[in-house]
């Protein structure tokens, strides 16, 4: 009797505690392993357009950012060596961002994109299941979500998970 | 020939309530869109805030996500196919009253899982304790017992 009563609460306490380390603010995307939603959108300071379709039979990484976000910032230099690997096309989506604003800040810090798209009322962002910028999904030659980070991307995912990620989907 | 003339007909009163509709939106009807508007979004879950729902929440998101349902609503979307078009970007988390399948069958079935865990605890030990704390006097005791009370030396 007493033996099962220490077990129980000891389960109740682990249960617990695991929750501790959950991250709730990270909701897994039912996107993964679905094709990526189809768009048509400007890319930001050139003339041409840009749509997903463009993409077929290469693995490329798609990122939302916009200038007001703090956490853009602090992934900024992630991406920046991401894009001096030249590993695979970088393609920025410019996310409810003043078109002068975005501009400005790839100016002032550097642009790792290969271009960016605007996406200036949030449209295709709804259809891509962006809730918090940034975002940043992993797709490959079919055009599939294969991988989605929410949240900046550290060095860390970038190489334990992005990196080893693009070379098997390009295998 | 009567055929394609009919269809001709209402083709063109078709297009005629199309341009009307757009023209003026009646104040009816657009409270109508906003009554529905609010009754799907109690219970749709804003995103960004997470313990809020989305008819609660001034969430920059949450007023995207708001005029996007408004537009399905206007669109003739049933509450279901707007519930479906937000599972299919935000998964079943959206929903406040997420579906039973295996993902969120510890969800629904949990918690009375632990009321029964509880209950079947509690009347286990409840009927330990009355086996073991309500000892029985034995003939002679009780009249022992009985004499003190009432005053008497016991013999």
């Amino acid at each position: 009797m007493r033996i099962g009563l220490i077990i129980a609460f000891l389960a109740l306490v682990a249960l617990l505690y695991t929750g501790l380390f959950l991250k709730p603010r990270e909701v897994p995307s039912p996107l993964v392993g679905k094709p990526a939603p189809a768009f048509d959108l400007p890319r930001l300071a050139q003339e041409a357009r840009f749509s997903p379709a463009e993409m077929r039979g290469k693995v490329w990484l798609f990122n939302v950012w916009a200038s007001w976000c703090v956490s853009c910032r602090e992934e900024h230099p992630v991406l920046i060596d991401f894009a001096k690997m030249k590993r695979a096309p970088l393609i920025g989506l410019n996310y409810k961002d003043p078109r002068d604003d975005a501009v400005r800040w790839l100016a002032r810090y550097g642009d790792p994109y290969d271009f960016s798209v605007v996406d200036a009322d949030g449209r295709i962002g709804i259809d891509y299941g962006v809730y918090g910028v940034p975002e940043t999904y992993v797709i490959d030659r079919a055009g599939v979500i294969r991988f989605k980070q929410i949240g900046p991307v550290t060095p860390d995912v970038l190489q334990k998970k992005i990196l080893p990620l693009i070379a098997e989907l390009e295998r | 020939m009567k055929a394609l003339a009919r269809a001709f007909a209402l083709g063109v009163a078709l297009l005629a309530a199309g341009a009307s509709a757009r023209e003026a939106p009646l104040v009816a009807a657009d409270e109508k869109v906003e009554q529905r508007l609010m009754r799907i979004a109690e219970e749709l879950r804003c995103l960004v805030c997470q313990n809020e729902s989305l008819a609660a929440s001034r969430a920059d998101l949450a007023m995207d996500l708001k005029r996007e349902v408004r537009e399905l609503i206007k669109s003739g979307k049933s509450d279901d196919e707007i519930r479906e078009f937000l599972v299919r970007r935000y998964g079943d988390f959206v929903l406040y009253r997420p579906p039973l399948k295996e993902s969120t069958l510890a969800l629904w079935v949990g918690p009375f899982a632990l009321l029964v865990a509880g209950v079947a605890g509690a009347a286990i030990f409840l009927r330990r304790r009355r086996a073991t704390a309500a000892p029985t006097l034995s003939p002679e005791d009780e009249r022992r017992a009985e004499q003190l009370l009432k005053g008497g030396e016991p013999k």
